[in-house]
């Protein structure tokens, strides 16, 4: 068989080149044309997530009008200090979580909404999983020592397993969950394999039921949670006095 | 080329068109018979929807890079093909995702892993090698819809039963009655089998299902040497 003309180096080389340069302009060009709706789609869904950890249930249509009818405040909290934020909602945790660990000081996101003449105050969480990142939200009652309602979500946890995190039937488990125990030190919520209480009736044991054979996902949901909550503290401390 | 004098003849549904769509379904079927793509078939078949969804997606973008290699056939240079593959099923993804993820988020949501999944899966490299690379687009396109539903129908079968027997549920409906309150079937005594939600039974299941299918069809028995 004589050699085709397509195997020649230059024609190789020059084929690779056209190539990227069709393929990423293709790329760069949808990136573009969709990066619009796809901020706004991100803004509306962390919009929903706070209204779910308080029990809210909204849609996209009406999100934005729903989160302006039941979170009263938005703040940036820095250590013991709190700033009043209408933007708040729009605090990337990831990043803030990465200049902590260079050392700066991290703006913690605080939501507090207001629901059948209730108070709660809502705040963001974010850990590992067993694959990737997981995160959610953390409504907490206004004694600031139980849980109100949470919002889990991840990016690539095993479906069927790990994924139910997402699932009614685990975040349910949270509600009234005390995050303190009898002596008043700060526990957040363990995930439990060997729970003499499944039902969850028992609320000040700190813990929850596993989901089984999502270990290390549940441990990832409780070590968010306790880091997540914890960083809160020192501000939340100043509230109840 | 042999290839484009054939088809100028031959109806667009010809007999043998017809069969690229339908050898893969059964008697060479991309998972049970050529045994490609069972890393995807092993990770995502603990639910029935993730399954289906997969299935779809597999679809489009193996039918769509089949006709994109086919009419690139002639001008791709040889020492590159696979990167060239790799590229066209790379781009392929980036664009479904894209486009899911500005026009139906919550879908996107749901499928972030699974997209992911499908340029490390063996069946697309696997069918623009064997098959795009010498056929027109055509032919390509219905062998692409005929293995991803091959692989589709399989992820389903075994995506039906893990579901059914590991939380018995379909498509996230209770329909053995409710493991909490002890409801219909659970309240004789029956209990979910935990196992059939790992990996390891994806693996079993999908044996039986090649045992079966071998069973049936004695030709496709290697023979032993």
């Amino acid at each position: 068989m004589s050699t085709k003309r397509t195997d020649s180096n230059g024609y190789t080389i020059i084929f690779a080149i056209v190539m990227v340069v069709v393929v990423g302009s293709l790329l760069a060009f949808f990136a573009n044309a969709t990066k619009e709706m796809r901020v706004n789609n991100d803004k509306v869904k962390t919009q929903l997530d706070i209204l779910n950890a308080m029990g809210v249930d909204a849609t996209r249509a009406n999100a934005t009008e729903m989160f302006g009818q039941y979170i009263k405040q938005q703040y940036v909290v820095e250590g013991t200090e709190a700033t009043e934020n209408s933007e708040a909602y729009l605090i990337d945790v990831k990043k803030e979580q990465e200049a902590a660990k260079a050392g700066k000081t991290q703006k913690l996101p605080l939501f507090v909404g207001e629901k059948d003449g209730k108070t709660v105050y809502i705040v963001p969480v974010r850990g590992n999983g067993l694959w990737d990142a997981i995160w959610g939200y953390v409504a907490l009652n206004d004694d600031l020592k139980s849980i109100n309602g949470v919002y889990f979500d991840h990016k690539g946890e095993t479906p069927g397993l790990g994924a139910n995190i997402t699932e009614s039937f685990f975040k349910d488990d949270f509600k009234g969950e005390m995050i303190f125990d009898a002596e008043g030190n700060y526990k957040a919520v363990e995930i439990s394999k060997s729970n003499g209480d499944p039902n969850n009736e028992d609320k000040t044991d700190n813990q929850v039921d596993a989901i089984s054979g999502a270990t290390i996902t549940g441990n990832g949901v409780a070590a968010m949670l306790k880091k997540g909550i914890g960083l809160y503290l020192p501000y939340f401390e100043t509230l109840k006095k | 080329m042999a290839d484009n004098k054939q088809t100028e003849k031959e109806p667009l549904f010809s007999k043998k068109n017809l069969g690229l769509v339908k050898d893969p379904l059964t008697d060479n079927n991309p998972i049970t018979v050529q045994v490609l793509g069972i890393c995807s078939a092993l990770a995502i078949t603990a639910e029935l929807k993730a399954s289906v969804i997969m299935a779809l997606s597999v679809m489009f973008v193996l039918a769509m890079g089949n006709v994109v290699i086919s009419l690139m056939r002639n001008i791709i240079p040889s020492a590159i093909r696979i990167i060239a593959q790799l590229v066209v099923v790379a781009a392929l993804v980036i664009i479904v995702d894209l486009t899911l993820k500005a026009y139906v988020p919550d879908l996107a949501k749901k499928l972030s892993v699974f997209v992911g999944l499908i340029i490390t899966n063996c069946i697309i490299m696997g069918r623009f090698e064997a098959f795009a690379l010498g056929n027109t687009p055509w032919k390509s396109f219905l062998d692409g819809i005929g293995n991803a539903a091959g692989y589709g129908l399989i992820l389903v079968v075994v995506g039906f039963f893990r579901e059914l027997l590991g939380s018995g549920k379909l498509f996230g409906y209770e329909v053995l009655g409710n493991p909490v309150e002890k409801t219909w079937l659970y309240s004789i005594g029956y209990e979910n089998n935990g196992f059939m939600l790992l990996a390891p039974m994806a693996l079993i299941t999908l044996g039986l299902i090649i045992g079966f299918q071998r069973s049936r069809n004695k030709s496709l028995i290697e023979e032993t040497h």
